[in-house]
Formats: structure tokens, sequence, C-alpha cells
């Protein structure tokens, strides 16, 4: 008797499972073409994968607040079918990434990354998030290796290095003249990526050498730049050794100018420097200042993050996460369909105002890369101009 | 090779080593204490180390004062440095009793076997450097692992200048200070009633306790002993750099242990002549091969001297008749 009072109650437990799950089963009609709520996918999750602690923490955090602001806008608009942010704080070090990857990945209601915000972590992240078919799009990986290793699921919202850097070159040789430049990276995927292309376009340096990321000692570079006579460093890497090696350079008496790119080009790296050896120096980014983002951007991330001003690449994660949602919203519930649905977006960014078409690799279309020039003006970094196209 | 280069920086590269290699001693110092009395590498000390440079800059936070401000006024640097040293010493004294309570002595109450001081040791380590870097948000510091700036209690300015050679006033400061503070530690070893009592439980522990020596309380002072110095190592290093971070103490931790086995592992003025050669090839190796290869150097030299001389430049010898 009480067995068969048992089995009948497991039996109606496990049919309640059964048809609570489909219940809930992100409802995908077939040959049912989008664009009305009813056929959105639902309660999904799109992660975020990047340094939200740690040295190089500014730029993450700024791209996180980019992708969460349109997902709660997304989900304001949509509050019956919503969207949920995860993030995954790799600190930006390649040795904590493949096990947040694997967890990405095995996530299944994890659609896409918006990530890995470094080269160095894509490196190691992506041959998972490929082996998962996890779509990922990057608002600022910008190692150009990363789009030749063959993974269909890697997509880059912003030019590679192979802009960044010559462009970056050219600033150094066309508007700030200089004769004498000294080269220095930090053996990053990132970093020593960027100080080649910039060599390709400045000739032989007058001096280089290489440092490593959490080094805190920097004099015996600071004495070779110093003794080098060199009016201009470029410095590929990070926002903290960055400020650094700057505030050692300016301690020793060295009056030259410092030119770096994305990685610098946070507000942090005027703390760590200090706000008069920062000052005059050149940062660059293959990207429009996020301050002058188009529509009602800059007023919303205000508005949601306690009055910050948007940083380096907050509005590019928006736009790329919106392409996201919108997939969603078009009733893709699956990874496969999301990356086809990835592969054939060809519309224009509300913050960026770039059209957001992706080649056979995953770049962003050559035609809608852009390079600009930053300055430290005053204890804030501020736009200077738009290096022209060679 | 870039020999021109070495040569022509050789100067500064030499006074700058020497600068880095202060702090190493420094840090040392607290590594070799602790081993020659116990025979027990406390790798918490690199923390000892990082918990001095945050209370420091805390201090100095709490007095209004962060990496924005300006001083002005020589009254207004010597308090700063006061403050800094007594909160930094203070700090790293209480920490390094601390482990040692809370961590080691259970241990040696059981008669731990060695492995379990040195699991414990690392372990202590861990939870300290995560804290600081978990809590530092809160504590109104810097973001959560972030960097930690700070105020300049003086501008590193060239105090004098001999032939090619530049001295700063940090330069000064800091090796000053290390050999300063080396001087009185090997006095206090070898001249007063408490430091006998430290080479006599480091000769032979049981001897010393039936001698009359209270172990404990000697083993409580070389804590406090090596707690000082990294101490007086995190306010000079503070006032080098202006800058710190959860986890500073970990690469100063290594090669401050590995200066303490290249002079002589035990012996207080080895771990100065190690950690002011280490500074010095380091710097050196850069000039000469380039940044990338400068730890790798400063290892190679380690491991050399080591195959030559097993006992370190200048050997063990706290335990011994000289110190």
């Amino acid at each position: 008797m009480r067995q068969k009072l048992a089995r009948a109650f497991g039996g109606i437990a496990i049919a309640a499972l059964v048809f609570g799950g489909a219940a809930c089963q992100a409802g995908d009609d077939d040959g049912d073409d989008g664009g009305s709520g009813s056929n959105a996918a639902c309660g999904m999750k799109i992660g975020f994968f990047g340094a939200l602690t740690g040295d190089a923490a500014g730029l993450g955090i700024h791209m996180r607040n980019g992708t969460k602001l349109a997902i709660d806008q997304y989900n304001k608009d949509n509050a019956d079918c919503t969207a949920e942010i995860v993030e995954y704080d790799s600190q930006g070090d390649p040795a904590k990434a493949p096990a947040l990857a694997t967890q990405a990945v095995s996530d299944q209601k994890v659609i896409a990354i918006i990530g890995p915000a470094f080269s160095g972590e894509s490196e190691v992240a992506d041959p998972i998030f490929q082996s998962g078919n996890l779509p990922t799009i990057t608002p600022s990986a910008t190692r150009p290796s990363l789009s030749t290793k063959g993974w269909s699921v890697f997509h880059r919202g912003v030019g590679n290095d192979e802009s960044q850097g010559p462009a970056a070159g050219r600033y150094i040789k066309n508007v700030l003249k200089a004769e004498k430049v000294y080269v220095v990276d930090d053996q990053s995927a990132y970093g020593a990526g960027l100080a080649d292309e910039v060599k390709k376009v400045i000739g032989t340096p007058v001096g280089e050498d290489k440092v490593q990321v959490k080094q805190t000692n920097f004099s015996a570079v600071v004495t070779k730049i110093r003794n080098s006579g060199a009016t201009a460093l470029f410095y590929g890497g990070y926002y903290t050794e960055a400020g650094l090696l700057l505030k050692q350079l300016k301690g020793a008496g060295w009056q030259g100018t410092m030119i770096a790119g994305d990685g610098v080009n946070d507000a942090n790296f005027i703390t760590v420097a200090g706000q008069q050896n920062a000052e005059g120096t050149i940062l660059t980014c293959p990207c429009a200042p996020a301050t002058s983002a188009k529509g009602t951007f800059v007023t919303d991330y205000k508005a949601a993050f306690d009055n910050a001003e948007p940083g380096t690449y907050a509005d590019v994660s928006y736009d790329i996460t919106k392409i996201v949602l919108e997939g969603l919203k078009d009733g893709k519930a699956t990874r496969a369909d999301m990356l086809s649905w990835i592969k054939a977006y060809n519309k224009a960014g509300a913050a960026t105002g770039v059209t957001y078409k992706f080649e056979g690799n995953g770049e962003l279309d050559p035609t809608q890369v852009i390079v600009w020039a930053f300055k430290v003006q005053a204890g804030k970094v501020v736009p200077d101009v738009e290096i022209p196209k060679a | 090779m870039d020999f021109d280069g070495l040569l022509r920086d050789f100067p500064d590269l030499t006074t700058t080593g020497l600068e880095q290699g202060a702090i190493y001693a420094l840090v040392a110092l607290g590594y070799t204490l602790v081993y020659g009395v116990l025979r027990l590498i406390n790798f918490a000390h690199s923390e000892v180390f990082m918990i001095g440079t945050v209370a420091a800059l805390g201090t100095w936070q709490a007095m209004g004062y962060n990496q924005n401000s300006s001083v002005n006024g020589v009254g207004l640097t010597l308090l700063l440095l006061l403050v800094g040293v007594a909160a930094a010493v203070a700090a790293s004294t209480l920490t390094a009793v601390a482990v040692e309570r809370v961590a080691y002595r259970p241990l040696r109450r059981r008669n731990a076997p060695p492995l379990a001081f040195l699991i414990t040791a690392i372990g202590a380590s861990f939870v300290l450097f995560e804290a600081v870097g978990l809590f530092s948000d809160n504590l109104g510091i810097g973001g959560e692992r972030g960097p930690f700036g700070m105020v300049r209690p003086f501008k590193p300015a060239e105090l004098f200048s001999i032939g090619g050679w530049t001295i700063t006033n940090t330069q000064l400061l800091t090796v000053l200070s290390a050999i300063g503070m080396l001087i009185a530690l090997d006095l206090f070893v070898n001249r007063s009633r408490m430091g006998r009592g430290i080479r006599a439980v480091a000769q032979d522990p049981d001897t010393a306790a039936l001698m009359g020596v209270n172990k404990d309380r000697v083993i409580l002072l070389v804590f406090v002993l090596g707690g000082i110095m990294a101490g007086v190592a995190a306010l000079l290093w503070n006032v080098t750099y202006a800058f710190s971070r959860f986890d500073v103490g970990f690469l100063i931790g290594l090669k401050a242990f590995s200066a303490a086995v290249l002079g002589g592992i035990g012996n207080l003025r080895g771990a100065l002549a190690g950690g002011l050669l280490l500074g010095l090839v380091e710097n050196y190796a850069s000039g000469l091969f380039g940044g990338e290869w400068k730890d790798f150097t400063g290892f190679v030299v380690l491991i050399v001297l080591l195959m030559f001389r097993p006992t370190g430049l200048l050997g063990e010898s706290l335990g011994r008749a000289r110190a």
C-alpha cells in the first residue's frame, strides 16, 4: 500500500518537473520569423568576461557597465522576457581565464560572451569558447593574431592593433615630430604586439626594452631611457605599469612625452602616475571618445552609474551587447542561432554610430575602423584628434 | 649584450640597484632571523611587509594626504615620515606576532613536522594578501585588488653629484637606513642580554631552556625584530615608489628570501650583503641584457654561487659565536 503511494507521488513529482521544465523552455517556434515579443528568447544569460578587479580593473569595469546598461534597458522594455548578465572576473590574467571560460561554456544558459576584454586572456579562453560553440564579441582585445586562429566564434567590435599601432606611430612622427623615440612593452600579448606595430612605422627606435606586468621597480629602464636622450616614449601595456614607469621617469628628471595605447587609456592611469606627472601624455584608442557617444548613451550611463563619465569602450560594449539582445528578441535561443545572427548582422550601433558588420574572420569591417588620440589634460583624459588613415 | 649601455648607465644602475637592494636587505633580515632561530622559512613575512606599506599609507590618508597632495615644508615631511614609520612598524610587528601566535605556536606545542609549518606559512601568506586585496575597497585605500597610490613625503631630488655619480635623497635615505638598522640589530643580537638569548636558542633550544632562557619569549622577540625591520622597509618602499598593492609582498618576499640565502641564511650581515648584491645584479642584468632577463640573471647568480659556496656568501652563523 505504502509502496503504491510512494510510486504515485514519485510519478506525479516527475511529471510535474517535466512539464514545468518544458514550460520554462525558451519559446522557440519553428519556422516563425521573429520580431514580436512572444517569440523572444527568455531567461538567457550574457556573460561579461574581463578584469573587474586588479591592476587593470578600470578598463573592465567601464565595459561591464556598458554591457549592464544595455541589458538593464532591454529588461525594462521586455519585463516579461528578460536577459541576465553574468560576470566572469578574470582580473585580466591569462592564468585565471581558462577556468572561468570552462565555467561559462558549461552553463547552457549563457548564449554569448561580451569579451574577453584583453588579448592575453583571449588567447587562452577563445579556444575553450570555440569548443563550446559559444559566440563572443570582444569590445577591446586588439591583438591582430586573434582573428587568424580560425575561431568561428571570435568577433571584434573595434579595429585591431594593425590599425592602432601604425596610427600611434604616425602621430609620433607627424604630430609630435619626435626624432628619438624609446619603445618599451610589458611582454604581454597585447603590449608586445602593439609595440611591434609602432616600431614598423617609426623605424628603429633610439632604444627598446621590456618590463613585466606587476613590476614596480623600473629604475633600470628609467636610467636607460633618460640616458638615451629620447624625447618620446611609446609604452605598450596596461595603465598601472605605465603610470609607475612615468612616475619614476619624471622623478628622475625626464622631460619627454609618453605615448601609449588603449590599455593605458583610463582615468586610473592618472591616479597611479600622479596628476602632475601624467600631464601631456598621449593615449590612443581604436574607438571614438565614449564621452561623445550618440543618442542618450552618456546621460543614461551617468544616471545608472553614480554620475561617472563613460570610460574607454563603454559605448562599444553597449552597442555589441545590443547586437546580442536584438538576437534574443528575434528568438535566437541557441548558441548556433546566435552565432549566425551575429555573423549576418549589419546595422549601425546606437551609441558609437559604427556600422557593425563582421568579416569572415570576425574582424570589424575595415571601413568602420577609426583611431583617436586622447590627451591627459588637467587631470583628465580628453579627446585630442582623430588620427587620419595613412 | 649592450656593454656600451652598461658602461654609460653604470653609475645610475649602481645607485638605484643599491636602493632597491637595501629594501631587499631589510626584508631579508626578517627571514634570516626566523630561520636562524626556528629553522622555519616564514613565508608570511612578505605580507608583514605589505601590511606595513598599507598601514603607513592608510595613516597618511587618515591624516588627509593622498596621491594628489603636495607636501611643503620640512616640518610636514618629517611629521609624515615619523607617523609613517610608527604606523608601519606597529602594523608589521603586530602582524608578525599575530601570525606567530595563531599559526606557528599551536604547531610548536604539538611538535608538528616541519612540513606543517611550511604549509601553514604559505597559507597564512595567502590569507593575508587576499584579505587585503578583497577588503581594500571597503577600507577606502583603493579598488579591489587594485593599485594603491599615496602621498610622497618628499619629492625625489638629486642631492649631490661626484664625478658621473648622482645620488638622490631617497637613495641616501634608503641605503643609510638599511645599514643603520643592520648595525643596530647586530649590536642588539651580539651585545645585549636578550640578544644572547636569541643566539642561545639558535644554537640549541633545549640547552638554552635548561640554562634559563625563556624560549617562547625569545621566539616572540625574534618575530618582533623581524616585524620592525619589515616596517622600516615598508616605509622606505613607500617613500621610494609611492605605490603599493595587495600582492606587492609576494615578489619582494621571494627576492628577499633569495637574498638571505645568497648572503648566508641565519647570518645578519649576510642578509645585507645578499640584498645589496641582488639589487645590483638585477640592475646590471637589465642594463646589459635587457629588462626581460632581470629575474633570470638574478637567480642564475644565486644558483651558481650556491653551487660553489652552499652556505652562502658569509656562511650560516646565527648560532655560532658571531652573527
